[in-house]
């Protein structure tokens, strides 16, 4: 990566940590004697093993996992371990460890080149663009089981999987979705933006961020390792007493979501912090733009909800290797419990994959039709209203399950409440579109077709907060499409927008606009023609998760199916996009590609390690588009070029 | 360009006449075709609330999209005509349609929660499960399902079938507990008749659901799970587990049959007596079933009753099924 060559790299680096270290740390060290990703695997590797080894030695001739001759305890001992080591190989325990036995921690001199993306990096520019590749690939593999569900479901009776692989290929492909879409926002584009944005220097807790990334990928480890042990047949939401009928996939999935939702914790807090703390002089709240606002109330629902999540895969755990019963019926447990806990944490989850979507949105949209944000006051209160509202609604998800029936005008109304504050998007959106002079480019595509998608997934997911038509919808693929049309359609394509939108300044180069414009009509149209007919599927009484379906459903499905091939290859277009335009050919990206008026496009190209020279003092929002006498956005304390952009008013109208 | 045109009031006209059309051929060309069609009072009385809340819902639809539309429509930057935007305090809010917005927004999902919860009341939990102790249920059903328990247990022509559901991994079994509580493999109903499903499992948890008939309840290990509906329709009808139960959930659907009460009569007498000899080696008749005192052996005991396997003594005293 040639980016970064020009970065300082004697800075005030020290200020995090003082000057009487010790020397370098070994995640900083150049060369092979170092700490890396080579030595996280070698380190996660021994760990995993003595895990194991540990595991028999303790509970031999205990809870043997039946027919599959493992040992559940091993198993789990195996993935903690596992894990642990990998924090220890990467390197991301060596500070908390030298503080416990009182030593003072090694200086972290930020290395330079392309070998600082393998590293446990403190730069949130760095964890930001290593969050980038690590969604990706989560996305990816996802993305190749979803292939897969569809090519199994092209017949209803010629079977191209056992009904066990299809069961675990339907289960990872939501396990490792769902851990995805959770940070597809808030890890790439949160990290990055977030201090370039609110003018500071650096995340409030850089080690708690490189920390958030890493063991976002052991998770990505752990939820893989269920497939060597046969997968897990509970599909993503995990519920017991399946789970605990289930062999030993199951325990990479319960220690999966743990791990995973520790990153969730430390990332949303991170921010949280850092978005309350570290606004730069003059960027108060009515001031910081509305990007920032949904992760904030992002983070906090991280914040808040994944602790549930935690705790419920660690009692699913217990269950499995010491024998408690937390959701064992038959002693005192409940069934009932993990669904409670597990929507507890899942309800909110669907808002972490839908604000940060409205973010992108609602920041981008004002940049194309150059115009100011609209109601940005009504857009800030629908997400925090959002945020605050997703916390009582999580019993829509068990309309049937048989508890409380009383309560379910109770959810009924909470849920119908939720899209008032979720309609506010539309009201920000519409009404910044109002006679503007909209510019076409990939990123407003992208911006475009979230409104239109996520309307469809709004508007659906009313009638599944309806009891009465509850009954005909839940538990089918009327359901399934919903979430798809507000997770996929929403968040996913928001996310598009925003790569395409941010990535020139990420990496200073432009990515390409004839394939950007092929990758979107692609995905747009298939995505629609894959996902739409399934509402009718799911109407005509398919359930979800079935490999059989009745024989007049077989021309909706292949016409679901061959779309989502299309769907498929329409990330293909975008894989070739990212490889030619930031390998093949790269085009050098001008220091503001969109005229936009963000903060985040005021710092100098490529950004230097500490984002800006001088704390800017802040004087206004960063919406003052097509305004005759726009006030300077911020005062970056800067003489020559920088001074220029960050006057540069919202007349700017140049193409 | 001379004057604006009065781009919101085209926009509005523009919905409004599509969204009348939309909404008359979606009510009366599709409406009456929508799923699950009307085999039940509950089928029926769903599919009238699915279709309420469509013709509220395409307006919304064609009110964005067609803003969208006229919006790409008419302010593209490639348009020479387009106007230069304008910002400022009058761009960047605008407190009657915010105002506006928020208030008929409120009011559609106001109304909304009502009408479903007046829905859900007067169809007796619109056939979705309830649990153990049912909030709304059609006249008769407690006396039935009280009675049910008993060894006096019928039914009559215009009484309320008890009917039970066992799920366990991979299949449906029913209960007919007023009439000696025997076992089938199939699902007969009589017609014109109000049904009590009372859905349990035996292992994990699946989901009932006679999609025609418009029930649908989770089967719950050890929790009895009440729904109804009555039959209205003659005919055949799709049983699908809809909550996933591992490795044959894709399997796991049967057939059954409403037939007229004379037929079913017939059908649950004769079947009665040739199974009376199975049925005396089932469990008694409970609304759960719990795995027994052996575990492995696979036998099952009733809750909360004393078994031929003397758990009592074994355990002490069960608490009472709640």
């Amino acid at each position: 990566m040639t980016i970064s060559a020009e970065r300082p790299t004697k800075s005030v680096a020290t200020s995090a940590s003082p000057p009487t270290s010790r020397g370098v740390s070994w995640t900083q060290r150049p060369g092979w004697m170092s700490q890396h990703l080579g030595t996280a695997i070698v380190v996660a590797v021994l760990g995993y093993t003595f895990g194991h080894w540990l595991g028999n030695y303790i509970t031999s001739g205990y809870p043997y996992i039946a027919n599959s001759g493992q040992n559940a305890a091993a198993n789990a001992l195996a993935l903690t371990f596992g894990v642990a080591g990998w924090l220890l190989g990467i390197g991301a325990l060596n500070y908390p460890l030298a503080k416990l036995v009182g030593k003072e921690p090694e200086k972290d001199t930020p290395v330079d080149g392309w070998s600082k993306y393998f590293r446990y990096t403190l730069d949130h520019k760095v964890v930001g663009l290593q969050y980038v590749v690590g969604v990706l690939l989560f996305l990816f593999t996802g993305g190749l089981l979803a292939m897969a569900i569809r090519t199994e479901l092209l017949s209803p009776t010629t079977h191209v999987f056992g009904p066990g692989t299809y069961i675990e290929i339907v289960s990872e492909h939501g396990t490792i979705m769902m851990m995805m879409a959770t940070s597809i926002i808030v890890g790439p584009l949160g990290n990055y933006l977030i201090p370039l944005m609110i003018g500071s220097r650096r995340m409030a807790f850089p080690r708690i961020e490189a920390f958030s990334f890493w063991i976002f990928i052991a998770g990505y480890g752990v939820i893989f390792s269920a497939l060597p042990y046969g997968g897990f047949p509970t599909g993503w939401t995990g519920y017991a007493p399946l789970q605990t009928q289930a062999g030993p996939g199951m325990i990479s999935y319960l220690l999966g979501f743990a791990v995973i939702g520790l990153g969730m914790m430390a990332a949303g807090f991170n921010i949280a912090a850092t978005i309350i703390n570290c606004r730069a002089p003059g960027m108060t709240w009515s001031r910081v733009p509305i990007f920032v606002w949904s992760i904030l109330a992002t983070a906090a629902l991280l914040t808040l909800a994944t602790p549930t999540l935690f705790a419920a895969g660690l009692f699913g755990v217990l269950d499995k290797t010491v024998q408690t019963a937390f959701y064992v019926t038959e002693h005192g447990g409940s069934s009932y419990l993990w669904e409670n806990l597990f929507w507890f944490f899942g309800h909110p989850e669907v808002y972490i994959m839908a604000l940060p979507g409205f973010g992108i949105v609602a920041e981008i949209l004002p940049v194309f039709t150059r115009k100011p944000l609209f109601a940005y006051k009504v857009a800030a209160a629908g997400m925090i209203g959002v945020a605050l509202l997703s916390f009582f609604v999580w019993q829509h998800h068990l309309f049937q399950s048989g508890i409380n029936p009383d309560m379910r005008p109770l959810f009924m109304l909470t849920t119908e409440l939720i899209s008032i504050p979720t309609g506010f998007i539309f009201l920000v959106g519409m009404g910044t579109l109002y006679r503007a002079k909209i510019r076409f480019e990939v990123p407003m595509l992208f911006a475009m077709a979230v409104f239109f998608n996520f309307l469809i997934g709004g508007v659906t997911g009313v009638f599944l907060s309806d009891v009465p038509v509850n009954v005909t919808v839940h538990g089918g693929f009327f359901v399934l499409s919903h979430f798809h049309y507000t997770i996929m359609g929403g968040l996913l394509f928001a996310f598009m927008a925003g790569l395409y939108y941010w990535l020139p300044k990420m990496t200073g180069r432009m990515m390409n606009k004839k394939l950007g414009q092929w990758h979107f009509w692609t995905m747009f149209v298939f995505f629609n023609l894959t996902f739409f007919p399934m509402f009718i599927i799911g109407l005509l009484g398919q359930p979800r998760r079935v490999f059989t379906y009745a024989r007049n459903l077989t021309f909706l499905n292949d016409f679901s199916s061959i779309s989502a091939f299309l769907l498929g290859f329409s990330f293909l277009i975008f894989f070739a996009n990212l490889m030619w335009s930031m390998y093949i050919k790269p085009v050098k990206a001008p220091a503001n590609p969109w005229d936009s008026l963000g903060l985040e496009w005021q710092t100098a190209n490529p950004i230097p390690l500490y984002n800006f020279e001088r704390i800017p003092v802040i004087m206004t929002d960063p919406y003052h588009y097509s305004e005759v006498d726009a006030p300077a956005l911020a005062d970056l304390g800067l003489s020559g070029p920088g001074a220029k952009a960050s006057s540069s008013s919202g007349k700017s109208d140049k193409k | 360009m001379n004057k604006d045109p009065n781009h919101l009031r085209r926009i509005f006209v523009i919905t409004a006449v599509l969204s009348v059309a939309a909404d008359l051929l979606y009510w009366f060309l599709a409406g009456p075709h929508i799923p699950p069609g009307r085999m039940t009072s509950t089928a029926s009385s769903n599919q009238w609330d699915f279709n309420i809340l469509m013709v509220i819902a395409l307006p919304v639809l064609i009110g964005v999209w067609v803003f969208l539309g006229y919006t790409i429509a008419n302010w593209s930057s490639k348009r020479a005509s387009a106007p230069e935007p304008k910002g400022g305090a009058a761009a960047r809010s605008n407190m009657k349609a915010q105002t506006l917005w928020i208030v008929i927004t409120s009011v559609v999902v106001l109304f909304l929660a009502g009408f479903g919860t007046f829905e859900l009341i007067i169809g007796d939990g619109s056939g979705g499960g309830e649990g153990p102790n049912p909030v709304w249920e059609p006249a008769g059903a407690a006396q039935a399902e009280t009675a049910a328990l008993t060894s006096s247990a019928s039914w009559a022509p215009g009484k309320v079938l008890v009917v039970q559901v066992i799920a366990q991994q991979w299949k449906f079994t029913y209960r007919y507990p007023q009439f000696g509580g025997f076992e089938s493999a199939q699902l007969i109903l009589p017609n014109d008749t109000t049904v009590a499903f009372n859905v349990t499992s035996l292992d994990v948890i699946h989901s009932f659901w006679a999609y025609q008939l418009e029930v649908k309840a989770d089967a719950n290990p050890q929790e009895n799970n009440v729904a109804f509906t009555t039959t209205k329709q003659l005919g055949q009808f799709t049983v699908r587990c809809s909550e996933l139960c591992g490795l044959w959930h894709g399997a796991m659907y049967d057939f059954g049959k409403v037939e007229t009460r004379s037929n079913f009569t017939n059908w649950a007498t004769t079947t009665e007596s040739a199974n009376s000899a199975n049925t005396a080696d089932l469990p008694a008749f409970a609304w759960t079933y719990v795995p027994d005192a052996n575990g492995a052996a696979g036998g099952y005991y009733p809750d909360g009753t004393v078994t031929p396997y003397s758990t009592v003594e074994t355990y002490g005293a069960k608490q009472a099924a709640s």
